[in-house]
């Protein structure tokens, strides 16, 4: 950043305001009032962002361990991870999961709740406001909340019970684990749901009105208007679940913590994964390889891997962006 | 086969009758939508009034209504410490980040340098980024600072500028009718009198925004507290506590939701209080 703006003074090249026909140079007063609105962003750019990101590359050719000077060894991490550990196998397989069940399931959901709320003509304030709320409510709360409902003895059961269907267990089966974790992340999912019913009802009223003049159905009018409109929305709205299913934690550590009864404390090694590390995503496993083990170069090596695969998501993202005009993403 | 159907109905005009049950089966779906959201909700907060037995039953309605279950959650965990570090966290940060962030998203929307798009992708790039991928790094560095198990660690990245934050509140400059700022500058306004005397009354809901998600973002914020206070019991926020509270206090689940509804409130009454501001703000960050 400083640098860049070196290279302008240097050059003599004055900062203009945005048309060429309003070319105002400005003053070396200005120039340091711009220095000085960058320089904290600029500070925390450097250590929190940049800084930490060249460490881990450099860590994950070494056997970090928190404590002693980092050994290089190469691509020993690298070789391990992608060939050895059984258990990383697992958590990868959790969050290509997660990732791929969540992206349809929360984008599709959000979409069909959209719909539902863009044609009520009464209440939808109040619909509106109990949709969105849940993603409001802190994800450790929510967590606790959707572990307590499903338990056995919990209201899920008991309402099933009353149709004649005995309860799974939901949380504390390996096979169904995921799954409640996937219905506790669409109770959550309410601002994907409002920036698709804002999407919904910026498509213009009488494209939808001349087609059905035209004899054209729901569907297809679905997929001819309401669809090429709100495309940019939902691929927003698909980067912005695969960026977050990635890096799933939270709702996974404290499911599995929770739903175990143990008494170890969350995040302890005994509780991540539960039931049959079928929760175990990969970003907890991290977390365990880094700050339960102390294995940091090894958590290094697993975060390189997972910066560079959601990094290709954002460039997606960023490419959209670059193409229309600068509009907006949320992480 | 629906679609044929429908077509068929919808080539001609509706007929009141038919648009009479098309309104009734949304409104219904909508109802029916509004329950399965609330529900959840509604089952903690009966069951954080029962007595611990009755919790551990499959009933769903208290059979006497135990109010001081909230009262006995501060004695079973210190609920009020937890509070007060949340507050601490969130408010700090909150502030720490409208300092630092707002100057920087003017500088990015309406100053033009050399490399300000460089810039722009430079913050959404660390915007979308996982925290998992930088702990490492960072853990060490804090640790180095002896400053692992306090708040520090939390607070102290949004003192320099949060990428979210600028995100946001560049999209609100960019609202801004470059008139405006060509007006004070003939007028001999600094760029610091232009930024605070004439923009921001201009962006307050944009600022509103950015605080509140900021706010909200700490507030809900388990990874980071996790990581650097997990070890110091003094320093849990809320979030943390609560993931804590079942398995170290071995309490029931009464306590549990109660603790939960707790942790839950301060969110809600925000809510309550800035709705336009949060639907704003939303609807702002998604792409249009």
């Amino acid at each position: 950043m400083t640098r860049a703006i070196t290279d302008t003074r240097r050059a003599g090249a004055p900062l203009t305001s945005d048309t060429p026909k309003r070319r105002r140079s400005l003053s070396r007063h200005h120039r340091g009032w711009l220095l000085l609105f960058l320089a904290p962003w600029a500070i925390g750019l450097t250590v929190f962002f940049l800084y930490p990101l060249a460490a881990t590359l450099w860590y994950s050719f070494t056997d970090f361990d928190g404590l002693a000077t980092p050994g290089f060894v190469g691509l020993r991490n690298y070789v391990y991870l992608f060939a050895k550990d059984p258990v990383v196998a697992t958590a990868a397989y959790n969050t290509v999961w997660l990732v791929a069940v969540l992206t349809v399931c929360r984008v599709a959901f959000a979409l069909a709740v959209a719909s539902v709320l863009a044609r009520l003509k009464r209440g939808v304030g109040l619909v509106r406001t109990l949709c969105y709320l849940p993603s409001l409510v802190p994800p450790v709360a929510a967590t606790i909340t959707f572990v307590f409902i499903m338990a056995p003895e919990g209201p899920v059961s008991t309402v099933l019970g009353w149709l004649g269907i005995e309860g799974p267990l939901w949380f504390s089966d390996p096979a169904l684990a995921k799954p409640a974790l996937v219905l506790l992340t669409l109770w959550g999912s309410g601002e994907i749901m409002i920036i698709i019913l804002a999407a919904l009802l910026d498509v213009p009223k009488e494209l939808h009105e001349a087609a059905q003049l035209d004899g054209a159905g729901p569907w297809s009018r679905f997929r001819n208007i309401t669809l090429p409109s709100i495309a940019p929305v939902l691929l927003f709205a698909v980067v912005n679940t695969i960026v977050f299913a990635l890096q799933y934690f939270t709702q996974a550590v404290v499911a599995g913590s929770v739903a175990s009864g143990s008494t170890f404390p969350v995040g302890s090694t005994r509780v991540i994964g539960y039931p049959a590390d079928s929760t175990l995503t990969f970003t907890a496993r991290m977390f365990d390889e880094g700050f339960r083990a102390y294995h940091m170069g090894y958590a290094s090596a697993m975060a390189v891997l997972l910066f560079l695969v959601s990094f290709a998501f954002t460039a997606v993202l960023i490419r959209q962006l670059r193409a229309r005009s600068p509009e907006a993403v949320r992480s | 086969m629906t679609t044929t159907l429908t077509t068929q109905r919808t080539s001609t005009r509706r007929p009141g009758g038919q648009r009479f049950l098309h309104w009734v089966a949304v409104h219904s779906l909508g109802i029916a939508l509004g329950l399965m959201f609330a529900l959840p909700v509604l089952f903690v907060l009966l069951t954080a009034v029962m007595t611990d037995q009755q919790a551990l039953t499959a009933d769903l309605w208290p059979r006497e209504w135990r109010f001081d279950n909230f009262a006995t959650v501060f004695e079973a965990a210190p609920m009020l410490d937890f509070f007060v570090n949340s507050v601490l966290y969130s408010v700090a940060a909150t502030v720490g980040m409208l300092i630092s962030s707002i100057p920087a998203a003017y500088a990015l929307a309406r100053l033009r340098w050399r490399g300000s798009n460089v810039g722009f992708m430079l913050v959404i790039a660390a915007m979308m980024l996982p925290p998992q991928v930088v702990a490492v790094p960072l853990y060490s560095m804090w640790a180095d600072l002896g400053l692992t198990g306090t708040l520090w660690p939390l607070i102290v990245p949004y003192l320099v500028g949060d990428a979210f934050s600028i995100f946001l509140l560049r999209q609100f400059f960019l609202t801004i009718p470059q008139d405006y700022l060509d007006a004070a500058r003939v007028d001999g306004c600094s760029e610091f009198r232009i930024l605070y005397q004439v923009l921001l009354p201009m962006i307050r809901p944009g600022i509103a925004a950015a605080a509140l998600f900021t706010f909200l973002y700490t507030w809900n914020d388990y990874f980071g507290p996790l990581l650097y206070t997990g070890t110091n019991e003094e320093s849990w926020t809320l979030s943390l506590g609560l993931s804590m509270f079942r398995n170290t206090h071995k309490v029931d689940w009464n306590l549990t939701m109660a603790a939960t509804v707790l942790t839950i409130l301060p969110v809600i009454v925000l809510f309550v209080f800035a709705q336009k501001t949060f639907i704003r703000g939303i609807t702002f960050t998604g792409v249009k």
